[in-house]
């Protein structure tokens, strides 16, 4: 039992086999993290990204994230590309925030979000790599006293043909690390890639599949105690009072809190004894101006904007006016979006230690400079004396990065309690109604046609809330969030609109609601493609033309977004009927849209039974992200989007009554399960020249194809998500 | 004290009667491998075995638990899952080691989890399933596999079950991997 001194541990006893039992219990915990090989003084570094010891492990550093979406892996291969080192020597750490201040940000940003984990760093990273590896060489060229250019590396062993020489990585990486780094550094040609765009298995599987991953909400520090917290339902209120008195003499509590001027926590020995005695403790709000809030209210406000004088254009081109006065017909429908939770497996938690000269926070983070930035503003203290230390998360899609609000807490928290870790755990109900949200929107879609059925103009009113106008006001100029506007942009390369229209006018009435909005997987392009693509799909059913043809016409000048949607179609055999399944007739949809600085396309093929039953049978998805980093992750990003995106579309909505989320768990916020799972074929086609993310774009076709799809079932427009109340057939 | 037999250990805690399964494993034994997701449970992120059967542990008081019943976690699947002696002195729960649970085995070899948090009570409840029904169809495996993943590993779960239950990749594996080039 030693190192346990200090711990809950002593209060328990164990009896039976000694030492499996105390392996069985040390399992779960961990005395901080490992610092850096550098300051443990192993090796010292080849430069900020490549350390190498010399027993040949090759330590990557990794400044992204790592929350699923295999970036840890994609990072870790760009470097070993250019590197030249063994794969299986390779072990990778996150630099600490506080390590990149003192180093003048010299691993760039830690940002893990808008897909841009590897498209916004493979430059430097693959840089990184490949000027280790010229300093090793140069290194061994330098002992042989040979030119470097007659040196060759591969798989960690540098050799020299002229002589037959040959030495490894770990035993020229002191030297080298005093060398001066090149300035002039060459990156491979993508047709010489050998690690890059092979299926590499992830580096972390293994403790994922035995019970060793230590999340955030598995830390264990001596000393530690845990805090279970309660905010104000409705958001914009303040705690008014609370009674820790009724509480304190409850097991295992420590001590109630207040936590800001709108939360209150118990601290206790563990984290069930403080929810249990947080449940039982008396409080009072003072629910402030939102208290009467309800979402009927906001939904009226909405529709209220689609028709509105103040929106701010955001794409436009050719004369919509004129389009729609001289239309000889008008096809006209109005969508909607709901409030969503991002409801990551993995609750909101912060484990934070607080003296007056030194605040440390250790927890799950998609950015961890922005948690030491949140840290220091609750410590009171200079960031430089305070540190983040990142934890893998289990589920981020966005809430665990712009907003720091967990960590704020845990500070807060801690400064109550010098020289005491406290780890802060939200319960599933504090995360599912303290959430920052999808945001809440509508739109009207107005289509103007010609005689002959052709789209001469297209106007999509945006009604609703803006992310940025919640996270990050000082973007917005004059009055206008550009994020808005995802997936409809004429240009740009992040997220641009497929289709050409005579005149087309996108603009947005801007209307905020007091839900506090957030970065939610696929952000805005997620209701976008609905609007957008349904609508594409009502206007051919109108027109009397098949959707794939209308949508290949009006993309002829967008060659990319194109050949995405051909790849779906000529997959699916898109054209002929679908073979019958168990009886039923199998319909189609399509969707397709660009985003994150990829093209990405969906056919759905779904059953409707006579009684309204939805099954989605199969998913035929087609990405062109430029460059394809590791297929197989590639493959396993896009069958989840399918998760995230027909969950979303099935179920998630979260609603406001009395000024507070109603959804509490996952009862009245349900979750896609395994049966409810189509089929998911992946096409990948990286027609090169660009990088794009993939972890987000496939969510926003999730939506649309089976929204499609249905309506070729059944001939019902579904119109309003999610779809959960609404019957399928007439 | 009170007793549990746990990863085939008998081990005390003195935590309250009425305090989930779910939190003596984590809190009073350190066996963090099993998580918290909703604590109704809904999401099974909590899934242990209580004799073989699926248990989600966050709504299990322990005191309904008894000293009798053989409780196994993640943690302790492997050994469980092995007849062979050299198993039985394995250390339970040392880190980096891959299980030898076959699903476990099939787990790392379809690179399943995503974040992972979902995973322990996923493969805990496919473990039961297995136990009960060696040979599951796409149907017992849609009744029995009701965990939540936000990530979205299902199509993976689902081959992963498959493979451990010795079907061949021919029997109808649902990744089907397409990659070519643009035209």
């Amino acid at each position: 039992m030693s190192g346990m001194s200090g711990s809950t541990l002593n209060r328990r006893q164990f009896i039976g086999t000694g030492a499996a039992a105390t392996a069985a219990v040390s399992g779960g915990f961990i005395f901080g993290f490992p610092t850096s090989a550098t300051a443990q003084g192993q090796a010292p570094e080849v430069n900020a990204w490549v350390v190498i010891q010399p027993d040949e492990k090759v330590i990557i550093r990794i400044a992204r994230s790592e929350m699923g979406q295999g970036t840890l892996t994609g990072l870790a291969q760009m470097v070993v590309e250019e590197l030249e080192c063994d794969w299986a020597q390779v072990a990778t750490e996150y630099p600490t925030p506080g390590q990149s201040l003192a180093r003048k940000r010299v691993w760039g940003d830690f940002g893990t979000g808008g897909s841009r984990g590897i498209r916004a760093s493979h430059d430097y990273v693959r840089k990184g790599g490949a000027s280790a590896r010229m300093m090793l060489v140069q290194a061994a060229a330098d002992e042989w006293k040979v030119p470097a250019g007659e040196c060759i590396a591969s798989k960690g062993v540098i050799s020299h043909a002229g002589s037959g020489r040959k030495t490894s990585y770990g035993k020229v990486a002191a030297t080298a690390a005093k060398l001066t780094p090149p300035t002039e550094v060459p990156l491979k040609d993508p047709k010489d890639w050998k690690v890059l765009g092979t299926r590499m298995a992830r580096l972390d599987t293994v403790d994922k599949t035995n019970g060793q991953k230590i999340f955030g909400a598995d830390l264990k520090l001596p000393g530690m105690l845990t805090a279970s917290i309660n905010a104000c339902p409705v958001f914009g209120g303040k705690l008014k009072s609370y009674n820790a008195a009724a509480v304190e003499k409850m097991p295992g509590v420590k001590k109630v809190v207040a936590v800001g001027d709108n939360a209150v926590a118990v601290v206790a020995d563990t984290w069930w004894h403080a929810h249990k005695a947080l449940t039982a403790l008396p409080v009072e709000w003072d629910f402030g101006m939102h208290a009467k809030a309800q979402q009927a209210e906001f939904n009226a406000v909405l529709k209220a904007g689609l028709d509105a004088s103040d929106a701010v254009v955001g794409t436009s081109n050719g004369d919509i006016k004129a389009a729609l006065a001289g239309a000889v017909r008008k096809v006209e429908a109005v969508y909607a979006y709901p409030h969503q939770n991002h409801a990551t497996m993995e609750p909101m938690n912060a484990t934070a230690k607080w003296t007056p000269e030194r605040c440390e926070v250790w927890t799950p983070t998609q950015n961890g400079e922005a948690s030491l930035s949140a840290a220091a503003l609750a410590a009171g203290l200079p960031a430089a004396q305070c540190e983040v230390y990142k934890i893998d998360l289990g589920g981020g899609f966005g809430r665990r990065g712009a907003v720091q609000d967990w960590v704020t807490q845990a500070v807060q928290i801690a400064r109550q309690m010098p020289g005491v870790p406290v780890k802060l755990l939200w319960s599933r109900e504090e995360d599912m109604t303290q959430g920052r949200y999808h945001p809440i929107t509508q739109a009207k879609m107005t289509a103007a046609l010609d005689a002959q059925g052709n789209i001469t103009g297209l106007h999509m009113r945006i009604s609703g809330q803006s992310i940025l106008a919640g996270v990050a006001p000082q973007n917005i100029r004059e009055g206008r969030d550009p994020v808005v506007f995802q997936g409809l942009n004429n240009g740009g390369g992040e997220a641009m609109i497929g289709y050409t229209f005579p005149a087309l006018l996108v603009d947005h009435a801007m209307r905020n609601p007091h839900v506090p909005p957030g970065f939610w997987r696929g952000v805005n392009l997620n209701q976008n493609a609905v609007y957008m693509e349904c609508f594409i799909d009502e206007v051919a059913h109108a027109t009397q033309q098949d959707p794939l043809a209308l949508r290949r016409k009006l993309m002829a000048k967008h060659p990319k977004h194109l050949a995405v949607l051909n790849a779906v179609a000529e997959r699916v055999g898109w054209g002929k009927p679908a073979a019958d399944i168990n009886g039923q007739k199998v319909h189609r949809g399509l969707c397709v849209t660009h985003g994150f600085g990829s093209y990405v396309a969906a056919c759905a093929e779904v059953s409707v039974s006579a009684e309204g039953q939805l099954k989605m049978h199969r998913i035929v998805a087609a990405t062109d992200c430029g460059h394809a980093v590791n297929p197989q992750q590639i493959e396993a990003q896009v069958e989840g989007s399918f998760v995230y995106g027909l969950s979303a579309m099935l179920y998630e909505e979260c609603t406001v009554k009395d000024g507070r989320i109603e959804q509490r768990n996952f009862d009245t916020y349900p979750s896609m399960r395994i049966a409810e799972m189509p089929k998911v074929e992946t096409i990948i086609m990286p027609s090169g020249g660009f990088w794009g993310g993939v972890g987000e774009p496939t969510i926003a076709v999730a939506a649309p194809a089976v929204m499609n799809a249905i309506f070729a079932a059944t001939g019902k427009r579904i119109r309003e998500l999610p779809i959960k109340q609404q019957s399928l057939r007439a | 004290m009170a007793r549990l037999n746990v990863n085939g250990q008998l081990l005390q805690h003195d935590a309250e009667a009425d305090t989930p399964l779910l939190w003596v494993l984590r809190e009073q034994l350190g066996l963090t491998g099993t998580k918290y997701g909703c604590g109704v449970a809904l999401c099974g992120s909590c899934t242990v075995h209580i004799d073989g059967v699926a248990v989600r542990s966050c709504a299990m008081p322990v005191s309904a638990v008894q000293p009798h019943q053989k409780v196994v976690t993640i943690e302790g699947l492997s050994a469980a899952s092995s007849n062979s002696k050299g198993s039985q002195k394995r250390r339970v729960g040392a880190a980096g080691s891959a299980g030898e649970h076959p699903l476990q085995k099939a787990w790392v070899n379809n690179d399943v989890p995503q974040c992972g948090y979902c995973q322990s009570g996923m493969i805990m409840a496919a473990a039961a399933l297995l136990k009960k029904n060696p040979k599951p169809t796409d149907a017992d495996i849609d009744a029995e596999i009701t965990n939540i993943c936000r990530c979205g590993t299902f199509n993976r779960v689902r081959a992963a079950i498959k493979e451990a239950a010795g079907f061949t990749k021919t029997a109808g594996l649902d990744i089907i991997h397409v990659t070519r080039s643009a035209a």
